[in-house]
């Protein structure tokens, strides 16, 4: 006859206690805030599914929502490709590599409000030496501060110094994995230079790309600091995310519910587009 | 298929050598004829890979010519040599099944597909993987995976050659012998020539119909092996390879005599040249024992299964013999014969004896 315990569990107690203290607990005060409804005076009335209906079929959240969407489509599909081919034309070995390397770090190095304000000085018209370069001596009539398309392509091209070095080092460390060999018999195989990266480099980059997509997609989903500091989700709310909507909901107005289910939706749209990104990305892999 | 030979050939990994120690690999003149099977046998850094890298076409010497049947093929590389490499890690592109892998060489020289198709197939036979042409390539076993890097060389037919470099490194030792006599057959089949390299004596001298030995970016010696055996032309060949090596002992040299310890020895024949350091060598399958010869003092004994190998000193020289029937006793006294045909003087290194007429 089999004997067992349960002691086990009490192994387990510890991670669960520090896990619950700071994740599962304040997670679920959202959660709490999310079905309720407050007047102050730590008074609350139980809202239901309410303030998740009145979210999802607000316009607001919607356009939010949809620029949310367009801003990290519009990374990934600039900073993901950018990533591998400066990967693929960094220097392998020799004095340069960690030249390259350093200087690809540098961007990420700096905290995100240092960006935001780095990219605000250097971009504003008249003052900054871009705003100043563009509308004075190119004669490009160009203002982050006024025109939305202006702003739009100025948190982007920020997004993409800042961040496309995550997507180049970890490629990079992907390609610096493939032994020589395997170059030598593409060679005598006769392989064109496509064939290469298609059948060689693009594989062998594939388990670090996908945590490069998946850390890009989570970053730019949830970005939140250097727009903040570099337009405040304007001119008008046409660069207001939704991690800007959010704050201006959650501590501007200070409604505590609706931010609340807001929150939650949000989280789950991330999570969600996540585990499809990992699924497809990994499939191949099951076999 | 063709002839390949290589003349002059030098490289240096350095952009400017200075003097002879800059260069891994130092005047090399070797021909392979058509359809031989050779190893290039030596240790680790003697140049062989680096040789191999030379006529497939991965480097380009410093100096000198490779010639496939007369045409110069120095400034070729590798795709227009006709040239097939089996490297020391299998080469297997990942994304591809068994099948596409073998076509791949085909399709990126634009072979038309039922072309492609029939070669496959012959190829997949061969090595009989035909049953795995379907799977993915990235879950075979290494032994399968290298028999498929193969495959993609020997499935042009227009192979000039094959090489290989150590390829049963990351074999498990109870596949090797199955896949060297694998290799061994498709050599027969597809009469390609084909060069080995590798550190290994028993893979150089059970594939090879000729091996060439390497130090230090020359060749000592061409040959077959018993050639390699029976008359090294180096003391380095005579050493490397054997098991126990041959004995190496220090001597002066007397005409067709030797003085080794204060015992004369007969040789093979009369020594040529004069100066540099002298030495006897003589393998020890060669040394005997008798009533009568060089008074040895026996130190150890080993049984190693079909003989036994006797060490004992002989002065101040260290000598191993061979013997296949009963030993002599650690600590006695011994007789040690020197058997003359095989016993030679070499001059700092090479061979000064000559053979005597029989």
């Amino acid at each position: 006859m089999r004997t067992e315990n349960q002691k086990a569990w009490f192994f387990v107690l510890p991670v669960l206690a520090l896990v619950a203290f700071n994740a599962l607990v304040p997670m679920m005060t959202v959660v709490n805030y999310s079905v309720q409804e407050t007047f102050g005076n730590n008074q609350f009335f139980w809202e239901g599914l309410g303030w998740f209906e009145q979210i999802l079929r607000s316009d607001r959240f919607q356009a939010a929502l949809g620029r949310q969407f367009l801003f990290t489509t519009l990374i990934l599909m600039i900073e993901v490709p950018l990533g591998i081919i400066v990967a693929l034309s960094m220097p392998r070995k020799g004095f340069w590599v960690p030249v390259c390397l350093v200087l690809m770090a540098l961007p990420m190095l700096i905290p995100w409000n240092v960006v935001g304000s780095m990219w605000n000085i250097f971009t504003l018209p008249k003052i900054g030496l871009l705003g100043y370069f563009l509308n004075d001596v190119l004669g490009i009539n160009y203002d982050m501060t006024q025109q939305p398309l202006s702003a739009w392509i100025t948190i982007v091209v920020m997004d993409v110094w800042h961040w496309t070095s995550l997507v180049v080092l970890l490629c990079y460390a992907g390609l610096v994995s493939i032994p020589d060999a395997y170059y030598q018999a593409a060679k005598i195989d006769g392989a064109s230079p496509w064939s290469v990266f298609r059948y060689i480099q693009l594989p062998k980059m594939k388990t670090v790309l996908t945590i490069a997509v998946l850390l890009r997609f989570m970053d730019s989903f949830n970005i939140y600091t250097e727009p903040f500091v570099l337009t405040g989700g304007g001119p008008g709310n046409s660069t207001t995310l939704l991690s800007i909507d959010l704050m201006k909901i959650a501590l501007g107005q200070f409604d505590l519910g609706p931010a609340a289910a807001m929150s939650l939706i949000y989280f789950a749209i991330t999570l969600l587009v996540s585990w499809v990104f990992y699924t497809l990305m990994t499939k191949d892999d099951a076999q | 298929m063709a002839q390949i030979k290589l003349s002059n050939l030098k490289h240096s990994y350095m952009p400017s050598p200075q003097g002879p120690q800059d260069y891994a690999l130092k005047e090399i003149d070797v021909t392979w004829r058509d359809g031989g099977a050779y190893a290039l046998l030596g240790p680790s850094g003697c140049g062989k890979s680096t040789l191999l890298n030379i006529i497939s076409g991965l480097l380009t010497p410093s100096e000198g010519q490779i010639l496939f049947d007369d045409r110069d093929v120095t400034a070729l590389p590798p795709d227009q040599r006709n040239i097939a490499q089996v490297f020391q890690f299998p080469v297997i592109y990942d994304t591809m099944t068994v099948g596409e892998n073998l076509a791949f060489p085909l399709k990126n020289r634009g072979v038309d597909p039922a072309t492609i198709k029939r070669r496959v197939d012959e190829i997949a036979e061969m090595l009989d993987v035909t049953d795995m042409l379907n799977t993915r390539a990235s879950g075979l076993s290494p032994d399968n995976k290298q028999k498929i890097s193969m495959g993609r060389g020997l499935v042009r037919d227009d192979v000039n050659a094959v090489m290989f470099d150590e390829p049963l490194t990351v074999i498990d030792p109870h596949l090797k012998w199955k896949l060297r006599s694998k290799l061994k057959e498709l050599h027969q089949r597809v009469q390609a020539t084909m060069i080995y390299v590798t550190h290994d004596q028993t893979e150089a001298l059970t594939f090879a119909d000729e091996v060439v030995v390497m130090q230090e970016g020359e060749v000592v010696q061409i040959g077959t092996p018993v050639e390699l055996f029976e008359r090294p032309q180096h003391t380095f060949v005579g050493h490397f390879i054997g098991s126990p090596g041959m004995n190496v002992l220090p001597c002066e040299a007397r005409g067709d005599r030797a003085l080794f310890e204060g015992h004369e020895v007969v040789l093979e024949g009369p020594v040529s040249g004069s100066g540099g350091r002298t030495d006897l060598g003589i393998r020890p399958e060669y040394v005997g024992f008798g009533p009568e010869g060089i008074p040895a003092h026996v130190t150890k004994v080993a049984d190693i299964g079909r003989h036994f190998v006797v060490s004992a000193m002989v002065g101040a020289s260290p000598v191993k013999a061979v013997t296949e029937h009963a030993p002599p006793e650690p600590g006695s006294q011994v007789f040690l014969q020197f058997k003359p045909e095989q016993t030679r003087v070499y001059r700092d290194g090479w061979i000064a004896t000559e053979e005597r007429a029989r």
